[in-house]
């Protein structure tokens, strides 16, 4: 009999594996937000394959009382529904944990562990002997599981029930199914087992104030809000569902009542390169246009990319981040594009980016990229990833201001031009670095020839070095001076600087804040600065002035915050340690944790046992799927 | 200096059209061109065509690719808004722009290379998507900025500068152009200004995708002898399927052509296309006898111009999308922000 540990209440991460295409996605959707309704932290990450249907896929729900959200691959019970991936699913078990397994067919003891105790329930057997069609039958099996889960980890039945009737008002013969599925479940897990586990949960009203969704969504409905009207896009994963957040939001809020007519334009690309000129142009004209990409669509958008930059077109990028290079892993999550984004095409070339590390932040950002882009007349990129843009994260409510009126920079008005002695597209006539622009059809006035060859500050094509130095030198102050306009970083300092300070960037954060809590639980302070936004700012210089060592913290091989905090500060190399992770996994404390005690001698030694082991990705995820059928999505 | 500017000179005798501008307010900078390029006599054409169709030049966008082609919008109405973009990449920046501002007139100039080979899926896809505009292709048969390679277009056999015959076979843009469902297909030739003026104002005025391919020979790289892109071999080959005479709504119908079987076609805006066949037989309104005719020809080693197949619809990229009339541009930001209220209730969904 296996050992199980002391287990605080609401404090524990459970994964359900399955097969992709199984249907499950609504079943552990379900479970999830039954969680969230009982007001307990929660959060839920989906390790899917790239594939449609048959490969292994994983749905991970860590609940924690205190509100960490970051990943914990510490599970304490797997549901193991798929035979495929039992062996590394069984191993994934921490040790004094469950399994929860379909009995129908016995489990083969090379799979059995001393150290774990295994719940077997004839999910398949019941479902075959309870409902009627193979797909039935299927779908049914998830929600049995749900249901003994119920029992098992005493997940209030009326808040599921309450779910379920929501659901399927309308479809009475769903409704009848589910309850019967659940009932079951949940009755065959009371008869046959101590319920609950030592692994329980209670309610709490700790999200009262919070909702639960992606970073696609968000980032979708901040476009939609900003005023967005033109979105150009080709279908990538894992930013696909940002276009389609767009395209459903618009349908609900965006169709003119009286013409049935829409107030938007979406545009499905032939590839990422005519997706972006495609948002060139409608910028040009004066819309607010945006494209969702991943990785690979910004290297497609290079070229474009150099042309706005240097044409001066506002545009607004969303590299939703995978993991590279190439094709690189399509369904896991990275952050190998910051250097990408931020310097992208050839040539002389430095963009505004922005860094969400959550669905809030992928709203707010999603509305300030379209203000900085017409602002300072650049293209603009929302630096988001996969496990933001496409995993359940809760996160406080968010608020709008009704008042916000679009920041649409420098634009000369009809009136304006008719009262205007002169026009020139690239003169800098207030000495701020941003010239005027116009909007084609306005005014006779307006017109100017908008090229990416080389041109003077009166917008006439040169060969010549001096006008051309000038145009160019201008571009690089005036995207300097966005550095004070950016989100300004997230700052975690008392008065006095600590010796060691800790930089970081994007969904890192909520591992890295997670880590410097049990840091400072153990009398070991470390102060914390978050970058949101490039071109860097004074606030960043001031941090790594101040502290004698900073460690910078990243999901990448390269070091790629480390390096480019050495081009754009005066930070000196040296000063900088690193901690990478780059395996595909959002980041876990234990990253943080064992990461600083490398760094950090005396960590090493004051950690208490097992606290440096914890907490990090030895799974390694499916990395032993089938190479053969890895492609569909990508 | 590679900018010029040309001198303001009036001719007195030259009307004014019904908006009060002469040519000259329709022309742009001096051309830098070679002397006796084609491209310039395609610009000519373009400025005859704004200035009878009255267009206001702020009112007119010009967009281009890269390439000698891609110059010319610089020679064209210098009060217009242009936008020289990418290689092979103007048919994306058209489609965004028209997206965004539906109302006005959109010409793009492309080339031979921008179009068929570093551009050739933009090219298809704006077909396809049938973005309102006039897409002018000047075709060539070379590379003329990096100095004479065969492009997509050169025939098989035909003899570059030094003598090399090309093997590849061609890409016909009209061909290319009828296939994937362009509803106004021309073919026409930069030494033939008569024929090519019509067919560009009844391109702007078309609802849709409105294609012209013009040979437009190429002086310094592919004008010699056993060229089939040549002046003289465009002379001799040309074969003209089909006239075409443009009447702008209410204009006096004075038809130049008298003999003939003249079809005439009704554009969305009012305006008239009439179209004499020269050949009883030929259909401009069937897209199989079209391609099969132009196919026929081909073969001959004759090359047929003239409005090759016109299809009068009210479709393009803004009817497949059910955009609003009023171009996106124009809708005001309260219209579009659904406001705090509504994204409570939003969220009332994520709970």
């Amino acid at each position: 009999m296996a050992e199980h540990g002391d287990y605080a209440v609401n404090d524990f991460a459970f994964k359900v594996a399955t097969v992709n295409g199984t249907g499950s996605a609504s079943a552990n959707g379900l479970l999830l937000q039954a969680l969230f309704r009982m007001g307990i932290p929660v959060t839920g990450k989906n390790v899917f394959p790239s594939n449609i249907q048959g490969l292994p896929t994983w749905y991970e729900i860590r609940v924690n009382k205190d509100g960490y959200t970051a990943r914990s691959p510490d599970f304490h019970l797997v549901v193991a529904m798929n035979p495929q991936s039992y062996a590394r699913d069984i191993e994934a078990v921490t040790s004094g944990g469950w399994v929860l397994y379909d009995n129908t067919r016995e489990l083969d003891d090379e799979f059995r562990r001393d150290d774990v105790s295994f719940i077997g329930i004839p999910l398949a057997g019941m479902c075959v002997d309870e409902f009627e069609g193979s797909r039935t039958r299927i779908l049914m099996k998830n929600i049995t599981y749900v249901g003994a889960l119920v029992a098992l980890l005493d997940i209030d039945m009326d808040v599921v029930k309450g779910m379920l009737q929501q659901k399927f008002s309308a479809k009475q013969h769903l409704m009848d199914a589910n309850f019967r599925a659940i009932e079951m479940g949940y009755s065959y897990a009371k008869e046959h087992y101590d319920c609950p586990l030592p692994i329980r949960l209670e309610s709490m009203n700790a999200t009262a104030d919070h909702v639960m969704i992606n970073g696609n969504t968000a980032a979708a409905l901040g476009c939609v809000y900003a005023g967005a009207t033109v979105g150009a896009w080709y279908p990538i994963t894992p930013s696909t569902s940002l276009m389609d957040g767009f395209s459903d939001y618009c349908k609900r809020f965006r169709v003119d009542a009286e013409s049935g007519k829409n107030n938007y334009c979406i545009i499905q690309a032939e590839d990422e390169l005519a997706a972006a000129g495609m948002v060139i142009g409608a910028s040009w004209m004066g819309a607010r246009a945006f494209t969702p990409t991943s990785g690979p669509g910004i290297s497609l958008m290079s070229e474009f990319i150099g042309l706005a930059y240097y044409a001066e077109i506002p545009s607004v990028f969303f590299n939703v981040q995978r993991t590279g290079p190439s094709t690189g892993m399509p369904t896991r999550t990275q952050q190998g594009d910051l250097m990408l984004c931020t310097y992208a095409s050839h040539g002389d070339t430095k963009h505004i980016a922005l860094f969400p590390s959550d669905p809030r932040e992928c709203f707010e950002f999603a509305v300030a990229a379209f203000d900085l882009a017409e602002r300072f007349q650049t293209p603009t990129f929302v630096v988001s990833d996969l496990d933001i843009g496409m995993n359940d994260w809760m996160i406080p409510r968010l608020e709008w201001d009704d008042a916000y009126v679009p920041d649409r920079g420098k634009v000369l008005s009809a009136e304006e031009l008719e009262e205007a002695e002169s026009f020139y597209r690239y003169l800098d006539v207030d000495g701020d670095h941003i010239p005027y622009r116009t909007l084609p059809g306005v005014h006779p006035k307006g017109a100017y020839f908008t090229r990416g060859s080389g041109h003077d500050k009166y917008g006439r094509y040169t060969e010549g070095s001096a006008e051309y130095m000038e145009v160019v030198d201008r571009l690089l102050a005036k995207v300097d001076s966005a550095g004070d306009a950016v989100p300004a970083p997230e700052l975690h300092q008392d008065e006095e600087a600590t010796e060691w300070g800790l930089v970081s960037i994007g969904g890192c954060h909520w591992a890295v804040l997670e880590a410097r809590d049990d840091l400072a639980e153990q009398g070991i302070a470390m102060d914390y600065l978050r970058v949101r936004g490039f071109p860097f700012n004074e606030t960043v210089e001031r941090f790594l002035a101040e502290h004698d060592q900073v460690v910078v913290i990243e999901q990448n091989r390269d070091e790629q915050l480390r390096k480019l905090i050495t081009v754009e500060t005066g930070c000196p190399k040296k000063k900088l340690k690193s901690i990478t992770y780059y395996g595909g996994q959002p980041l876990s404390k234990g990253h943080v944790l064992d990461g600083l005690a490398e760094w950090i001698p005396e960590l090493a030694s004051t950690a208490p046992e097992g606290l440096a082991a914890s907490g990090r990705d030895v799974s390694g995820g499916d990395s032993e799927s089938d190479p053969a059928t890895a492609e569909a999505t990508s | 200096m590679s900018y010029i500017t040309k001198p303001v000179a009036r001719h007195p005798g030259v009307p004014a059209n019904a908006i009060g501008l002469t040519p000259r307010d329709y022309e742009g900078s001096m051309s830098t061109l070679c002397a006796g390029c084609g491209h310039d006599s395609v610009t000519a054409a373009l400025i005859q065509a704004f200035y009878e169709l009255a267009v206001e030049p702020h009112r007119l966008v010009k967009v281009s690719g890269i390439g000698c082609s891609a110059k010319t919008p610089t020679y064209f109405v210098s009060e217009a808004h242009g936008f020289n973009s990418v290689h092979g990449r103007m048919p994306s920046v058209a489609a965004g722009a028209n997206a965004a501002n539906r109302d006005l007139l959109y010409v793009g100039i492309s080339g031979d290379g921008d179009s068929l080979s570093i551009g050739l899926g933009q090219f298809c896809h704006a077909i396809r998507r049938n973005v309102n505009m006039l897409y002018v292709l000047e075709n060539n048969g070379v590379y003329g900025l990096t100095k004479g390679q065969f492009s997509a277009s050169a025939d098989i056999g035909s003899l570059s500068k030094a003598g090399v015959a090309n093997r590849q076979g061609p890409i016909d843009p009209v061909n290319l152009a009828l296939s994937l469902g362009a509803t106004f297909v021309a073919r026409s030739f930069s030494g033939d200004k008569e024929q090519l003026v019509p067919i560009l104002m009844a391109g702007m005025r078309h609802q849709g995708f409105a294609f012209i391919d013009v040979i437009s020979p190429c002086v310094t790289f592919n004008d010699h002898k056993g060229s089939t892109k040549s002046y003289a071999h465009t002379r001799t080959h040309m074969h003209e399927v089909i006239e075409t005479d443009f009447v702008p709504l209410k204009a006096e119908i004075k038809t130049k052509y008298g003999e003939g079987e003249v079809k005439a076609v009704t554009l969305h805006d009012g305006s008239t296309v009439r179209l004499r066949k020269t050949n009883p037989d030929y259909d401009p309104s069937n897209r199989r006898a079209v391609l099969d005719y132009l196919g026929a020809t081909a073969a001959r080693g004759e090359v047929a111009t003239g409005l090759l197949y016109l299809e009068d619809t009210n479709d393009d990229m803004h009817s497949f999308e059910n955009t609003v009339d009023v171009p996106l541009v124009h809708v005001p930001y309260e219209t579009l922000c659904p406001g705090s209220e509504v994204l409570d209730s939003i969220q009332d969904e994520w709970r």
